[in-house]
């Protein structure tokens, strides 16, 4: 158990959760069936991509990509303030939120 | 100890997205996707990345989810109803789902010296500075005209957002209004809507 404890973690396996975390986003943007929870999906994919994107940082001893990440925070963060305005505006029009009903994009 | 904070929040990450997938109710996906976004923060602390495990909870964890939570519970938004969805979603996009991830685990796990190095090298830091100060280094010098910009990126999003959420003389209301409701289904006033909004 203690050579278990001070093994270290091989970065593939960051890189192998980040690939999954995006499937899942994938899936989740694909099955459900409600608009804000699409949205989330969407936010757990920029999260997959954040992971690798520090994780190469790691592993190639630069900042480069935590700055990627500084911005694709600040992008969704714009993002998710407008999408959730957007989402709003849809509801005040329709009165539903469900994916199937929203057809148009005439409000 | 690595290994053990990597297995047990890489387990929280997982157990959190899956469970954004099987809850019905937003609020409960909400919940489950702020446990993955705070666990991906103890991550890059793992990665030594101090500075953005800082702005993940406060910018990720924090405002963001606040605000979708905020949504969620002003629009009332009740279960999702389960329906079949699209059948080109299904038939086109779950294997593709599946192709892409296996395609991108087979690169990571055979590619030469992709993620072939392990956690813990990159902590050494040759000029002995700390990760903060190399990224702010990089971001107000080499970066800075990139930085100003996402500063003007903000405000047209808070200006968009205003004008997009505002009910009444909005544009997207205003065009409702000037072609006389002719839309059956879209013909909520907004009076009535502030009501229901509000009454809630």
């Amino acid at each position: 158990m203690s050579s278990l404890l001070w093994e270290e973690v091989p970065l593939s396996w960051f890189l192998l959760l980040s690939a999954v975390l995006f499937s899942l986003g994938v899936v989740g943007f694909l099955i459900k069936r409600n608009l804000i929870t699409v949205f989330m999906s969407i936010e757990l994919m920029l999260n997959g991509v954040n992971l690798s994107f520090v994780t190469f940082a790691h592993q190639w001893h630069t900042v480069k990509g935590q700055i990627f990440v500084f911005f694709v925070m600040v992008v969704a963060a714009a993002e998710a303030a407008v999408g959730l305005a957007i989402i709003i505006s849809v509801f005040r029009a329709r009165a539903t939120l469900a994916v199937d009903r929203i057809d148009l994009m005439k409000l | 100890m690595h290994l053990i904070l990597f297995i047990v929040f890489a387990g929280f990450c997982l157990a959190g997205a899956i469970n954004l997938l099987l809850q019905t109710h937003p609020v409960n996906s909400a919940l489950s996707l702020i446990v993955v976004m705070t666990s991906l923060a103890v991550l890059y602390l793992l990665l030594g990345a101090e500075f953005l495990a800082a702005a993940q909870v406060i910018v990720y964890a924090g405002a963001i989810m606040v605000l979708f939570t905020f949504v969620v519970m002003l629009l009332n938004a009740g279960r999702e109803e389960r329906t079949r969805g699209s059948r080109a979603a299904r038939a086109v996009g779950f294997p593709a789902v599946v192709v892409i991830l296996a395609v991108v685990a087979t690169v990571i796990l055979y590619a030469h010296g992709l993620g072939s190095a392990t956690l813990g090298e990159g902590l050494t830091n040759v000029k002995g500075s700390t990760n903060i100060e190399e990224l702010s280094g990089v971001l107000f010098t080499k970066l800075l005209l990139p930085f100003e910009v996402t500063s003007v990126l903000i405000l047209i999003a808070i200006l968009g957002a205003v004008s997009l959420a505002r009910p009444g003389n909005g544009e997207p209301e205003g065009s409702v209004a000037s072609e006389g409701g002719t839309d059956s289904q879209g013909g909520a006033d907004p009076e009535g809507s502030a009501e229901r909004t509000g009454g809630k």
